[in-house]
């Protein structure tokens, strides 16, 4: 009976001091690769992983000088605030809008142009106009705000064309009308021709056999792009949708802050905005993590919706 | 078979592999409607490559414009009177060439830190025998759907790390892109085991055989890797706004928007002379330094097509 309890716990303790002793060997055996690791796993636990643990200051009231460590706990009393000052729907409302919009508009862009350039059969042609159409990605988003100051505003040739022909002239740059038309169109403008690249890819995977038996079978060029063509780019199309989907609250606080101003703060205050500018501006940090607290788990749950809505497509999905 | 050859429209040099791109189907009954369209196709991808790049154009020929030309012409693209008041102007105080040499010092040392990080964690990671391989990919991938949030990742870089007035702040917390990283890895599993096995032979440990064997192999994704890097630090100016202090510090990218979005005047050194001397930037003087911000990334633009083009087709084809 004892001996039999002995050599469970010696089995036992064998397999524990297993792991660390076959990490010890494998160690003593790649001391190079374990070494090189030490930088990367750093970098990840102190850059990536520390504010994910900083998160907790969302559920405090963190002040600079106490650390996260002493500062008052006050629960959820910010998620609470933030749903009682009913600015919460503006914010997101913001958010959603411009999200559908740039889903509506700005992603089928470079489906539609991925399939006009792959019926150009010019090589030369295609080139010279792919090279031009990829020049913006490379723009910084400052430069792209920067030229649509210069070119809608006051002095701007645009503003001045507008005037002309139609006698009076919109605000381009305040009026909060157009301000989600502008983001998208900048956005449209940007990556549009950038955005092709992934599609032109997915179309070189088609078997031009395909469309040879095509055809001999009689298919027309729609009948050849609806049956043939695009089938072939339809799961990259749903995995690249899968990934917006994910992305959804994201609204480019980068892009955002560049082009809102006081006139236009009624749309232009999307959570990411509002995230900066109450927190990193006014310094409200535990209000501020909560709010992005929200918006991540939010996000996370739409890359698993979507993922999951893929899967039901009868796609890979991203994972 | 002639025809054949026609529908091999452009190809790509991939891995070696040669792909076509866009085997556009060639109409061997050529219909009018066929016609037709290819006639519209045509025009409507060299208007859009057109108004890609047209105010890109518009702001580089304008810039040489003078002042009054671009006050009393309505609108026009080359102007009448070519001058270099605008540039003189801008490069009358060194604020621009400082901020200029600022971000070359900013792209050149973060590229090098990137390079060094992604490297260093890919490589190991891409040995299946390594025994803490999965739960470190497993701490790439959470950190890849799931942040702290802006305002964590903020407060972990400033106060934390107490980074905030350093160029330690904009280099370090982006020093991997997770994407990118698991990306090299891939091309590090990729490349044969003999090779390294046989350096392991003659007597390499694994850092000797990473730089001799493994990088000399990788040039061509280092490169490209590198520049996608490159091209990112060139063009952000977010942690720049938020982390640094000292306006002599200031990358290209944060002066233009402190220039034209938040409309300070140009010559920042010349308005100390007079503190009553709050002019608004001359529409030319923008224009100059829109151009003096784009024209590097131009410059190596052919480059940047070429990798950025193979870069996306990798991470495309691999994912």
């Amino acid at each position: 009976m004892s001996s039999k309890s002995a050599v469970k716990a010696d089995s036992l303790s064998r397999e524990k001091v297993g792991y660390w002793k076959k990490l010890g060997i494998d160690l003593a055996k790649n001391p190079w690769l374990y070494i090189m690791l030490i930088p990367g796993i750093i970098y990840f636990i102190v850059f990536k992983y520390l504010p994910m643990w900083g998160i907790i200051i969302g559920f405090e009231n963190y002040s600079p000088f106490l650390g996260p460590f002493k500062s008052e706990w006050k629960g959820l009393y910010w998620f609470q605030r933030f749903f009682a000052t009913r600015k919460w729907w503006d914010y997101t409302s913001n958010t959603l809008i411009l999200s559908v919009m740039s889903i509506v508009f700005t992603f089928p862009a470079p489906i539609i142009l991925a399939l006009l350039l792959n019926e150009i059969r010019n090589i030369h042609y295609k080139k010279v106009t792919q090279t031009l159409l990829y020049v913006p990605h490379f723009i910084s988003i400052v430069i792209v705000v920067s030229i649509t100051y210069v070119i809608f505003g006051a002095d701007g040739i645009i503003y001045k064309l507008t005037q002309s022909v139609f006698g009076t002239t919109i605000d381009y740059l305040g009026d909060p009308k157009v301000f989600r038309w502008m983001i998208v169109g900048q956005n449209i403008w940007k990556e549009t021709g950038w955005g092709t690249i992934i599609f032109l890819a997915a179309l070189t995977n088609v078997d031009t056999q395909l469309y040879e038996a095509a055809m001999i079978d009689g298919a027309n060029r729609a009948q050849r792009l609806w049956h043939i063509t695009l089938p072939a780019i339809r799961s990259t199309v749903v995995l690249m949708l899968v990934l917006r989907m994910g992305s959804v609250l994201d609204t480019g606080y980068e892009h955002l802050i560049l082009m809102s101003n006081s006139l236009n703060r009624s749309v232009s205050q999307t959570l990411d905005v509002f995230v900066y500018q109450n927190g990193i501006v006014n310094g409200q940090y535990s209000y501020t993590t909560a709010v992005g607290l929200m918006k991540s788990l939010v996000s996370v749950i739409m890359v698993i919706t979507s993922n999951k809505i893929a899967h039901a497509l009868g796609e890979e999905g991203l994972y | 078979m002639a025809k054949k050859d026609k529908q091999e429209v452009s190809s790509v040099e991939l891995n070696g592999k040669v792909i076509t791109i866009g085997n556009g189907p060639v109409g061997v009954y050529r219909t009018k409607g066929s016609i037709i369209f290819d006639i519209l196709n045509y025009t409507i991808i060299g208007l859009v490559a057109l108004t890609t790049v047209l105010p890109i154009i518009y702001i580089i020929f304008n810039s040489f414009a003078t002042e009054l030309e671009l006050q009393t012409r309505p609108m026009f693209i080359i102007p009448n009177v070519w001058s270099v008041d605008a540039y003189k102007y801008i490069f009358a105080s060194n604020k621009i060439l400082r901020s200029f040499g600022n971000s070359i010092f900013i792209t050149i040392c973060g590229t090098l830190i990137n390079l060094f990080f992604t490297v260093t964690m890919a490589y190991p990671l891409s040995k299946k025998y390594l025994r803490m391989r999965t739960p470190l990919l497993n701490m790439v991938i959470i950190s890849m759907f799931f942040s702290g949030g802006m305002i964590p990742g903020y407060i972990v870089v400033s106060s934390w790390l107490k980074m905030r007035g350093t160029y330690w702040a904009l280099l370090l917390p982006g020093a991997i892109s997770a994407y990118n990283m698991m990306i090299v890895k891939n091309f590090f599993q990729g490349i044969p085991q003999e090779l390294e096995e046989s350096a392991h032979l003659d007597g390499c440990n694994d850092l000797t055989t990473l730089v001799r064997i493994v990088l000399p192999l990788s040039l061509p994704v280092l490169a490209t890797f590198g520049l996608f890097y490159a091209v990112g630090h060139w063009n952000s100016y977010f942690p720049a706004m938020i982390y640094l202090t000292d306006d002599k510090m200031y990358p290209l990218q944060l002066i233009l928007r402190n220039i034209i979005v938040t409309a300070e005047a140009a010559a920042g050194d010349m308005s100390l002379m007079d503190p009553n001397f709050v002019e608004p930037p001359k529409q030319s003087i923008k224009m100059a330094v829109i151009v003096v911000a784009t024209v590097p990334i131009m410059c190596v633009y052919p480059f940047l097509q070429k990798y950025f083009v193979k870069g996306v087709m990798v991470g495309a084809l691999k994912g």
